[in-house]
């Protein structure tokens, strides 16, 4: 019982300190700080569900974060005129190809003899299929990236509802997983780390560099919403009638109007992904995944397929994280693959699921909400202690002004002090594991 | 003379540049290497540690512009080294006495410790940021070419002119000498036998006498020393950034795998093998092949296999092909 209380405590001091924000700094940066708390507590139950569960070490998040990003913008954006005839159909055949060479490469490795004719042969493959995808994709990537290269050059979407985007990019991060899960997964812990950490740098590079799959470090902006536009809330009268019978001006109005339609859309995803987890938590499924985690080998000589698991558990988990970033796309209506930093997107996750309680679903959101909370709330917090500190010091000497500047600089150093101090004298988080 | 023109433009482009990043990302893979063979963990703050080192490295630097001690030719850093190796050891000393000594002597598990690291890794990445900024910050002086484009032509009398900067030079010939009294120490010295004993059997290591905290106090001076000397030859020849730092993780790692972990030759091959693919394959061939091959069969292309922007997937498909098929690196690593 008390346990439960427990729980709801937390969470409700977390609730607090979000209203509290609300009250005293504005409801439009209470509303933000909920919205991105929503999305991080769902990519944490993704990073949960790989090492809580699984203790797989994957500090690849932001790359599977992208790629629901990068779904946004090929689901909802309208298609280029004339993109796909122009060299769309070429850049597919291209990938195509090259995937070709990549499965033929392999299948020769495995069905050939071992020895000096395989090695060849192998290479030989992979440098002409080089070549050959070469060939065919770059006169193909020439002639979308040259089509109104200011506000387009790229293949453009489907044009299809953006809340579409959001399953489609867990299915991209899902795909991608299932790939690099095939070849990482056998690796030990920590290879297998720095493995997913190269994976993510390299889809972030191939998101700033590939022009014609989504403009690259030009962004794309202006991506449809699946809710109102604010200037259109404004125009509608109803609206403005309504936000003076609650006494509100109606500029302030919609934009409070729109961030809560987001959070009930957010809530809805992130509570139907709760329900799934903590279902898959106490299934047998879940107690095989805690069995294969606690001890590999026990779990294999019961006959469980340990790396067959391993893969299921990493291509969900990734499928998640992919979600959540289609659903930060959505938010922020634009991708902007420049902004993708590791610090950010995986290391922050991971202090969001080992503060909560690896292990335990209820602590990965918690984790979620109260680290973004605090992740937003430091920097004021240390300008506010800078200039505190810094009170008794004379105007314009040049320590005053450095330390009032580093203040931003803060919320690395606190992240990683929270951490720490968890790591050390709460290993298992504020809602442990039972 | 074709020929010896394609060499040249090959040795200003691809040898040099490669000869001295693969210098730079040896030290910095010695340094994973050891803490992994010593201590036992991928250690993922080792770029903010490589970053703190030059940051000090840095601001010496600049106190003695300011006060006009400089060396000559030589780049004022050189001197300010000593002072960036005791401020980088004086760190990682404290975080090993606040944080990972208490896992050590629980006998976490290395998943555990590389967490923690990761918990490092924030504090160093936001103390130096804090510090000195996020900005690229400049501290090169002295002399910038050893030989410069203009008198090796005039020398030699070729076309293609060849440049040797004064930060590649020093970048080899430091590196050259580390490496060399870092293997006298571990081969020749009592603590450096005790350290070795230490990472191929701890418990036969302890039963003989061999005090680990004396092992691990070394292996974190010499790790120091390792990473400042590596971040401060990458911050001479490049630029620093702490930003960029962080991102040298992945070649370091990288290398010192390819190599296998816990290996020190090995980081040093590991290092030269990263550095040499990633130059070849994200560089434009045609002025080389132009010259090489005969008249009229010129590459039309720039003969580039992939963007400069894509080094990394270099270093990381390398990485995978060794760890695929040859699991403990070129050089029998450990695998714990």
């Amino acid at each position: 019982m008390s346990d439960t209380v427990k729980k709801f405590g937390l969470f409700a001091g977390v609730g607090a300190l979000i209203l509290l924000t609300g009250v005293l700094q504005s409801w439009n940066s209470a509303l933000l700080i909920l919205n991105m708390g929503l999305i991080s507590a769902v990519m944490a139950l993704g990073v949960n569900l790989q090492w809580g569960f699984a203790g797989l070490f994957n500090v690849g998040v932001m790359g599977f974060v992208a790629l629901g990003g990068l779904a946004t913008v090929l689901v909802s954006t309208d298609p280029v005129p004339g993109a796909w005839s122009s060299g769309g159909v070429r850049i597919v055949l291209g990938l195509i190809l090259g995937a070709a060479t990549v499965v033929l490469a392999a299948l020769a490795h495995r069905r050939m003899a071992k020895g000096k004719t395989r090695a060849v042969v192998v290479l030989a493959i992979l440098v002409v299929g080089f070549f050959l995808y070469r060939g065919v994709f770059d006169p193909g990537v020439a002639g979308v990236e040259a089509i109104n290269p200011a506000a387009a050059g790229n293949l453009g979407g489907l044009g299809l509802p953006v809340l579409l985007a959001w399953p489609v990019g867990g299915v991209l991060a899902a795909g991608v997983a299932w790939i690099i899960g095939k070849t990482a997964l056998g690796l030990r812990s920590d290879y297998l780390a720095i493995a997913t950490l190269g994976i993510a740098e390299i889809i972030i590079a191939v998101m700033k560099n590939e022009d014609w799959l989504a403009r690259g470090v030009k962004n794309v902006i202006g991506l449809p919403r699946p809710v109102p536009y604010e200037v259109d809330l404004q125009a509608s009268s109803a609206f403005v009638e309504r936000a003076a019978g609650l006494g509100l001006d109606p500029t302030t109005a919609s934009t409070l109007w729109v961030k809560l339609l987001y959070a009930g859309l957010f809530t809805v995803v992130l509570l139907i992904l709760l329900w799934m987890a903590q279902r898959a938590l106490h299934s047998p499924w879940g107690r095989m995944m805690r069995a294969i985690r606690d001890n590999e080998v026990a779990a294999e000589a019961m006959g469980k397929d340990v790396t067959r698991r391993h893969l299921q558990v990493f291509i969900l988990g990734s499928a998640v994280c992919g979600i959540a970033g289609a659903m930060m796309t959505t938010l922020d209506g634009q991708l902007t693959p420049g902004t993708y930093q590791p610090l950010r997107f995986t290391f922050l996750i991971w202090v969001m699921v080992i503060v909560g309680g690896s292990g335990n679903n209820l602590g990965a959101v918690l984790g979620g909400f109260l680290i973004w909370f605090l992740w937003v709330q430091v920097e004021p917090m240390g300008l506010w202690l800078m200039q505190t500190i810094t009170s008794n010091m004379a105007d314009g000497s040049a320590l005053k002004s450095h330390l009032i500047d580093s203040a931003a600089h803060m919320r690395l150093l606190t992240m990683g002090v929270i951490l720490l101090l968890v790591l050390r004298f709460s290993p298992r988080g504020l809602i442990p594991e039972k | 003379m074709e020929l010896l023109n394609a060499f040249v433009v090959l040795s200003n482009f691809v040898l040099i540049p490669a000869i001295a990043y693969g210098s730079q990302l040896a030290l910095g893979a010695l340094g994973v290497t050891l803490i992994y063979g010593i201590l036992r963990f991928s250690n993922f703050a080792h770029g903010d540690t490589m970053a703190f080192g030059t940051m000090v490295v840095v601001l010496v630097t600049w106190l003695f512009q300011s006060w006009g001690i400089n060396l000559g030719p030589l780049p004022t850093a050189l001197l300010a080294l000593p002072f960036g190796i005791a401020g980088c050891a004086a760190l990682v000393l404290l975080t090993d006495r606040m944080v990972y000594r208490f896992y050590r002597v629980q006998k976490a598990k290395p998943v555990i410790l590389v967490i923690v690291s990761m918990g490092v890794m924030f504090i160093m990445n936001g103390l130096v940021r804090f510090i000195i900024g996020p900005d690229d910050q400049q501290f090169a002086d002295g002399e910038r070419f050893i030989v410069s484009v203009r008198t090796f032509k005039k020398l030699t009398g070729l076309d293609e002119g060849l440049a040797i900067r004064t930060t590649q030079g020093i970048t080899v010939v430091t590196a050259v000498i580390v490496v060399a009294v870092l293997f006298w120490f571990l081969n020749r010295t009592r603590t450096g036998k005790s350290m070795r004993a230490y990472s191929d059997n701890e418990d036969l290591a302890l039963l003989s006498g061999i005090n680990p905290e004396r092992v691990v106090l070394y292996t974190w001076l010499i790790v120091a020393a390792l990473a400042t000397v590596a971040g401060t030859l990458y911050g001479l020849d490049k630029t620093f950034k702490p930003f960029t730092f962080f991102q040298l993780l992945l070649p370091i790692f990288a290398a010192a795998i390819v190599g296998g972990l816990g290996s020190p030759l090995g980081a040093i091959a590991g290092g030269f093998v990263i550095a040499f693919s990633e130059v070849t394959v994200t560089y434009a061939w045609k002025k080389v092949l132009g010259y090489a091959l005969p008249e009229g069969l010129e590459p039309t292309g720039l003969v580039q296999l992939l963007s400069t922007d894509y080094k990394f997937a270099v270093s990381f498909v390398i990485l995978l092909v060794v760890l695929l098929f040859r699991p403990t690196g070129l050089f029998k690593g450990k695998s714990v």
